[in-house]
């Protein structure tokens, strides 16, 4: 089962300056664990000290916030896509 | 200018003043930072009173200069004491922001004329935005007029005016199949593709957030130098709240007002779209984000970016949120072209509904001198309060046919 992760330009300096990351992983926290340990750096900037996403960052699958979903345990289908996006934009 | 540079408002590390809106490390918001001391040392009240009737006469306290190019002329709109309103509500002085008379029907202006002046200096030759409408139409206005090539991004549902008057003034409106909530992420990413755009509420969302502080800042001056006791405002990302919130305080740390309590701060939701008013009704410090389903498009983000300060202005300033249903805002509307001559679009409906309602409470008093954020016109919006208005009386062109259609009616009232 492998994701692709969009990376936004914040956080391209971690994934050597690329815009998607394919990773492994059924389920968000997983994505985002591969992420990690691809591309060292990513949790402390998307997690807070608790092991949650930080306050501004917005973590969407397939377009949808995973607030609206199961959170960090929304499941990612194979080939779907998991967007990591600064959440202070708009209004 | 007296802009030190930008700061994260979460770990306060520094950044340049450049387009970013957005700190690298914990995503938290960039904030202007500014030198006090030097403003206070070159602004007084008088130096105020010999600007630009607009913005600009602030802009001391804001992070870009004046530029002819862009400038439409936004702010300094009229403060207008509202005793009949008042009277139906049982306060005693009430004001009217009555931000409806812009160059574009918006407070928008305000936000527009700062982030796109910004964005020049920058060297930016495109605007763009992710809007619930009114911004769209002060970003297409402005751009027009700077010569500035501009992609406009809204909801598809969108009201017809909103529509109409972005498309008038040039190509690039795109109308995107989703809430705005949509239209913002897709914007989020598009940024990230197009560094050359200037996404005004994106990567200028730091300089674009402060034109807001003028409402504040006016409302001082036009009452004399004064704060008011009370305001109420609309919150949609909760940025204008929170920055009026800002303007207050700035006055006064530059010292152009005097020191005192603060001004209470409340705010406005709709029932459909009330992420931050529930986070108030029921003590969270967090906001979570809603699927907004309300008339009051303008103000239907149902994934506030600013709703935890908004929230937290709220609190500290000893104020208050509410939410209102869409009949309540229509009711808004009608009782301030009622009673003082000002037609408001929804959300200005939800302001006046929740001053009603707050007013009810005990919560905006009648020993307060408050003031009432009305934010946009009410032609953008006229789809919401048409089915509510009484229709037209059609007669034949005489005098019988008037006489017997009103003549009874019109003589009961002297």
């Amino acid at each position: 089962m492998s994701a692709v992760v969009r990376i936004p330009t914040q956080l391209r300096s971690l994934s050597g300056g690329d815009a998607e990351v394919k990773v492994d992983g059924a389920t968000v926290a997983e994505v985002l664990t591969g992420l990690e340990a691809a591309h060292p750096g990513f949790a402390e900037r998307i997690f807070d000290g608790d092991g949650k996403l930080r306050r501004f960052v917005n973590v969407f699958v397939a377009d949808e916030d995973v607030r609206f979903l199961q959170g960090l345990d929304t499941p990612v289908a194979d080939g779907q896509t998991v967007s990591i996006i600064p959440a202070v934009a708009g209004g | 200018m007296f802009v030190d540079g930008l700061r994260c408002r979460e770990c306060g590390r520094a950044y340049p003043a450049e387009a970013l809106h957005v700190c690298e490390f914990c995503f938290g918001p960039l904030e202007v930072s500014y030198d006090y001391e030097a403003i206070a040392g070159a602004t007084t009240r008088q130096s105020i009173a010999a600007g630009p009737l607009s913005i600009w006469r602030y802009a001391n306290l804001l992070p870009a200069r004046n530029d002819g190019a862009v400038d439409l002329g936004a702010g300094f709109t009229p403060l207008v004491r509202a005793d009949r309103l008042a009277a139906e509500l049982g306060l005693g002085e009430l004001w009217i922001k009555n931000d409806t008379t812009n160059p574009t029907g918006s407070f928008k202006d305000r936000v527009v004329a700062v982030a796109l002046a910004r964005a020049r200096e920058l060297g930016f030759k495109v605007a763009a935005c992710a809007s619930t409408g009114n911004l769209a139409n002060s970003v297409a206005a402005h751009a027009a007029r700077a010569g500035m090539r501009h992609i406009v991004f809204v909801p598809a549902d969108l009201e017809a005016g909103k529509i109409v008057m972005t498309s008038v003034y040039g190509p690039h409106l795109v109308a995107v199949d989703g809430s705005y909530d949509d239209v913002n992420r897709l914007c989020a990413e598009l940024t990230s593709e197009h560094p050359t755009w200037a996404f005004v509420n994106v990567n200028l969302r730091t300089y674009y957030a402060e034109g807001s502080k003028t409402l504040a800042f006016e409302t001082a001056e036009q009452l004399g130098w004064q704060a008011p006791d009370h305001v109420v405002v609309p919150v949609g990302s909760g940025s204008q709240l929170t920055k009026i919130a800002k303007g207050f305080d700035e006055l006064r740390q530059v010292g152009l007002l005097e020191g005192g309590a603060p001004v209470r701060i409340s705010g406005a939701q709709a029932v459909g779209c009330s992420p931050v008013a529930t986070a108030f009704a029921e003590h969270h410090d967090y906001v979570l984000p809603v699927k907004p389903a309300t008339i009051a498009k303008s103000i239907a983000i149902g994934n506030p970016a600013d709703g935890w300060y908004a929230l937290d202005a709220v609190r500290s300033s000893g104020g208050a949120l509410a939410a209102v249903t869409d009949e309540e805002l229509v009711e808004g509307i009608r009782l301030l072209a009622r009673t003082e001559g000002i037609f408001a679009e929804t959300a200005g409906g939800v302001t006046i509904a929740t001053l009603a309602k707050l007013a009810a409470a005990g919560v905006v008093r009648p020993d307060e001198r408050v003031v009432a954020y009305v934010t946009g016109h009410g032609l953008k919006t006229i789809e919401a309060v048409a089915p509510a208005v009484d229709p037209p009386v059609t007669i034949a062109p005489s005098l019988e046919a008037f006489n017997d259609a009103l003549g009874a009616d019109l003589e009961e009232q002297p």
